[in-house]
Parts: C-alpha cells; sequence; structure tokens
C-alpha cells in the first residue's frame, strides 16, 4: 500500500477566487497523482491555473474544493519538505548569496559551522562557491537562479515545486540548467513538478507532461515521455523526441 | 577574474573619477553666484549687504560665540524633535503596515494631521504648552513622525510578495517574516522618510524661533529683522543652509551603507 501511495496527489481539487459576481474559478475538479521520484512537467496556456496548483501544494494558498496531499498528508500551509523556486529568483536582496542559502537552515536551527559547510556545498554544486559571499544584484540571471535552487536544495526537501524556473533565461542557460536539474535528480530522485511555457522544456526532462486547460483551468491531457533516461542531446535529437513534442504542441495550442 | 566582481571595481571606480570633477563644479558655481551678488552690491543695483561684510559679521559672530551658541540651540531642538518623532514613527509605521487594523485606526489621523502645516501647530502649541521648548520641539516632532510614519508603512506594504512566500516556503512563520525579511526590504523606505523628516525638522526649527524664542538662527533673523541688519540675517541665512546640508550628507551616506545591497541606477 505505502508503495503505491503517490508523493503528490490532487484530489477534485478546485481553486475560486473571490466570490459572487466577481469570483473566478482558476482551477476546477483537478485530479492528479504523481509519484514519488517522478518528474512531472506542466504546460498550458496562460492563466491556466498552473501557479494555482502549485501554490495549493506549495501550501502558499488554500484549495477551495477537493484536497491536495503530499506524502499522505493533507496540505496545511507551506513547509521545508516542499522546495519552491520561483520564477523570480526570489532571493532576498540585502543577504549574500551564502546567506540567502543559509536562510532555510538557520531556521531549522543549525548551528553556524555546519550550515556554512552545508551552503557552501550547494553553491559549488551549482558553481557559485567563488560567489559566496556576493550580493545577488553582481549576478547575472542564470546565477540568481541557480543561487536559488541552491537555497532550495540547502534545506533537503523531498518535492520540488518548480514555477517556471528558467523563463527568463536565454536558450544556452536554459539547457545548461535543465541538464543541470536532470543530473541532480539522478543522484537523489526527488519528486519534481516542474511549470514551463516551454514545450521542448516539458518534453526533455519529463517522466510525464501534464497538460491543462483554460477558462476554467483544468486537466486536458496526460502525456508519458517514453525516453530513456540519462537524457542527452542526442534524445532531444531523436525522432521520437519530436513526436512526443508535437503531440504536446497540439494539446497545448489545438484545445 | 570574476565578471561580478569586476563590474563592482568599473562601477565604483566611474564614481570615483566622477567624483572630483562633480565637486569642482559645484565650487565654480558657487564662486560664480558670490561672484555675481558682489557685482550687484559694488555697482549699487541692490540694497544687499556684499559678501565681504557678510564674511566680516560671520567672523564677528562666530569669535563672539554668539554663533555657535545659535547653532547649538537650532540644532538641539531638530535632533530631540527629530529622534523622537522618527523613533516612535518606525513602530507605528510597522504596527499599521503589518496590522489592517491597525492601519485602518491610525491611518484617519496621519492624513489629517499631514494635510495640516506643522506651523500651524504652533499658536496651539503654545497656549498649551507654554514658550519653552516644549512647544518648538513639539512641533518638530510632528513634522518628523508624520513623514517618517508614512514611509514607514509605505515600505511595508510595498514588501515585494515572492519574498515572503520564498521565506514561508523555506519554514519561516510570521515572527520571523517580520525580523528577516519586513525590516530589510522596508529599510530604504525608512531611510528616505527619515530624510524627508530631517528636511521638514530643520524648516519647521526656523519657523518656530521667528514666533517665539529666545535663542536660534531663527530668533537671531527676527531679532537682526527689529534693527533693520541685514549682515546678519544673511549670517544665519548661511548657517541653516549649511548646517542643512550638512544633516543631509549625514543621512544620504547612512542610507548608502545601509541599503548597499540593492540594485541602484546610476545616473551620471
Ligand atoms: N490572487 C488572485 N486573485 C484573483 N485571481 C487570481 C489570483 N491568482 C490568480 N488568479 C487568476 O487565476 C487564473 C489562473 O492563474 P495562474 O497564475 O494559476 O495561471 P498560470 O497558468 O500560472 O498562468 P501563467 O502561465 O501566465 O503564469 C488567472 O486567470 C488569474 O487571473
Ligand atoms: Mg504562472
Amino acid at each position: 500500500m505505502t508503495e503505491l501511495q503517490p508523493k503528490i496527489s490532487f484530489q477534485h481539487v478546485s481553486k475560486k477566487f473571490g466570490d459572487g459576481l466577481k469570483s473566478f474559478i482558476a482551477l476546477n475538479d483537478l485530479s492528479l497523482d504523481i509519484a514519488d521520484g517522478e518528474i512531472i512537467t506542466v504546460v498550458g496556456p496562460s492563466g491556466c491555473g498552473k501557479s494555482t496548483a502549485m501554490n495549493i501544494v506549495a501550501g502558499l494558498i488554500d484549495a477551495s474544493a477537493g484536497q491536495c496531499r503530499v506524502s499522505g498528508n493533507s496540505v496545511k500551509g507551506p513547509g521545508p519538505d516542499r522546495g519552491v523556486i520561483f520564477q523570480q529568483y526570489a532571493l532576498f536582496p540585502w543577504l549574500t548569496v551564502l546567506k540567502n542559502v543559509e536562510f532555510g537552515l538557520k531556521l531549522q536551527g543549525m548551528g553556524r559551522e555546519e550550515r556554512r559547510k552545508r551552503a557552501l556545498h550547494y553553491l559549488e554544486l551549482v558553481g557559485l562557491k567563488e560567489f559566496a559571499d556576493a550580493y545577488p544584484k553582481t549576478l547575472s540571471g542564470g546565477m540568481k537562479q541557480r543561487c536559488a535552487i541552491a537555497r532550495a536544495y540547502a534545506v533537503d526537501p523531498s518535492v520540488l515545486l518548480m514555477d517556471e524556473p528558467f523563463g527568463a533565461l536565454d536558450a544556452l542557460t536554459r539547457v545548461k540548467l535543465q541538464d543541470q536539474l536532470l543530473e541532480t535528480w539522478a543522484k537523489d530522485k526527488r519528486t519534481v513538478m516542474f511549470i514551463t511555457h516551454d514545450v521542448d522544456e516539458a518534453v526533455y526532462i519529463a517522466h510525464r507532461v501534464v497538460v491543462l486547460a483554460a477558462r476554467p483551468g483544468r486537466l486536458q491531457e496526460i502525456i508519458d515521455v517514453d525516453l530513456p533516461f540519462p537524457r542527452n542531446e542526442e534524445i532531444r535529437l531523436s525522432r521520437e523526441f519530436a513526436a512526443i513534442r508535437n503531440r504536446v504542441w497540439r494539446a497545448v495550442y489545438d484545445q | 577574474m570574476s565578471i561580478a566582481v569586476d563590474d563592482d571595481l568599473t562601477e565604483r571606480s566611474k564614481e570615483n573619477l566622477l567624483r572630483p570633477e562633480r565637486f569642482l563644479w559645484g565650487i565654480l558655481s558657487f564662486a560664480c553666484g558670490i561672484g555675481l551678488w558682489w557685482l550687484a552690491t559694488v555697482s549699487g543695483l541692490s540694497v544687499l549687504p556684499s559678501p565681504w561684510t557678510v564674511l566680516m559679521r560671520m567672523i564677528e559672530l562666530a569669535f563672539s560665540g554668539q554663533l555657535w551658541l545659535d547653532m547649538f540651540a537650532s540644532l538641539r531642538r531638530v535632533l530631540i524633535g527629530f529622534l523622537f518623532g522618527s523613533l516612535i514613527a518606525v513602530p507605528v509605521g510597522f504596527l499599521m503596515g503589518w496590522y489592517r487594523i491597525a492601519r485602518a485606526v491610525i491611518d484617519p489621523w496621519i492624513q489629517f494631521f499631514r494635510v495640516i502645516p506643522p506651523l500651524a501647530i504652533i499658536p496651539l502649541a503654545i497656549v498649551t504648552l507654554g514658550i519653552d521648548e516644549k512647544p518648538k520641539i513639539f512641533v518638530i516632532f510632528l513634522a518628523a513622525f508624520l513623514s517618517s510614519v508614512v514611509a514607514t508603512y509605505q515600505g511595508v506594504i510595498s514588501v515585494d510578495r515572492t519574498f515572503i512566500n520564498a521565506a514561508r516556503v523555506l519554514g519561516a512563520n510570521d515572527r520571523v517574516i517580520f525580523a528577516r525579511v519586513i525590516i530589510p526590504a522596508s529599510t530604504p523606505f525608512i531611510l528616505v522618510g527619515f530624510r524627508i523628516g530631517l528636511g521638514s525638522a530643520w524648516a519647521t526649527v526656523v519657523a518656530a524661533e521667528l514666533i517665539a524664542a529666545q535663542s536660534g538662527l531663527g530668533f537671531r533673523m527676527q531679532q537682526a529683522q527689529l534693527y533693520y541688519d541685514l549682515p546678519t540675517i544673511f549670517v544665519s541665512l548661511i548657517a541653516i543652509g549649511i548646517l542643512g546640508l550638512i544633516m543631509d550628507r549625514i543621512v544620504v551616506r547612512a542610507e548608502q551603507r545601509l541599503t548597499h545591497w540593492q540594485e541602484r541606477v546610476y545616473h551620471d
């Protein structure tokens, strides 16, 4: 039973913003199970409720109906078991890169030395160790996002929630960070829920692509990505990849 | 070695290069102004005292100690009023920004008092608080308090939601969010409020001394006016300008120190 238990489970989740005539259904009756260690990407037109769904898992907003469970427990507010990476990086500009990464560790009451060691370890992982004492304003977009990733990893969450994390980056940096994400995943097999606008990105990193439809936000289709891991350039250019990519594309744009 | 560090260096050296140059332009501009003033007085175009006369009076007043006593009296009032005003404004501003109810209760009062010029309070302050230091310090307090409180609470309500969410998902509770996110994120706003508050405190003290005082730069000018003593009026004005400028620079320096992490746009 426990082996079959999904890591994240949406059970008839709906979200309504506002009430009365002005109310707006952002998410309508979403049911979806995400297995432990699975990478799910979520695509869909703007405003279809992708961020809403993710924020419900993160515990940043409450579902209006239905429930969301993580590791079998119904979500009640945010917790360090779920790391979130926002599109706007959300690094604290008044803290150095190192202090940003230490932020969550400090809240867990970890001692100064251990905290530092751990933060540096994750900064090394994302290639930012030399920038530990820099302030975010001196970093490029890609470096900021890597720092945000290190900050999320440092508290060792079992679930990673990423809302268009690479959306603001150039194509090359994007691909590098995608590969880095997969590399890290291969080692720790965390569950990943990854929102993107980029269909290529969605297919490249996922086990399954979840396509949402808008007005109201709802599940359109789930597409399995039957491509082997580790993923690489060869897979990205393969005919199989192109076929799946086209399927996702049609599901998103021919709604 | 690294891109970010290099960037930082070029930015700083650019500033250093520009600073002496800007300073020179400033000096030159001042010199021209004084030159024009001098020309106007020697040509008989104006009844103003010449720069030379003013300088002589300044030296005279400085040696007699009068100038320092007046400056001290005015500064003391400003600093006491400003200190109390901003010290109370910051917690009140935080309260208003953090709790909706506090905002709903306090804001109408602040909006109301904000539209009354502090000087308009002076008659009331003199009648109720007497003619000694209290009414003056009170109006300065009010001026400083009002600008700092508005700035602080603006700062709190404009803290980016994503910072708060980022802290929450890392395990922060409300207390931690307040201490580690709200306070640092609103510091730039608070410091701007201090700067405005100090400016209005300084403006208010001079005016308050014009109305009722036995000392201070404003009082000295008022006395000089009675005797048609233009050089003393000039000396007081210059002293007010210089002290105001120095205080403003100090706050700007503190601001740069405390908010060096902010992304800034350079306008050079
Ligand atoms: N706090 C809110 N109050 C009212 N409406 C909201 C709120 N948050 C989101 N919405 C609405 O809910 C809908 C879904 O929003 P959501 O942010 O989940 O979309 P999204 O799929 O992430 O879009 P995008 O791809 O543009 O990020 C949108 O139409 C949005 O206007
Ligand atoms: Mg979104």
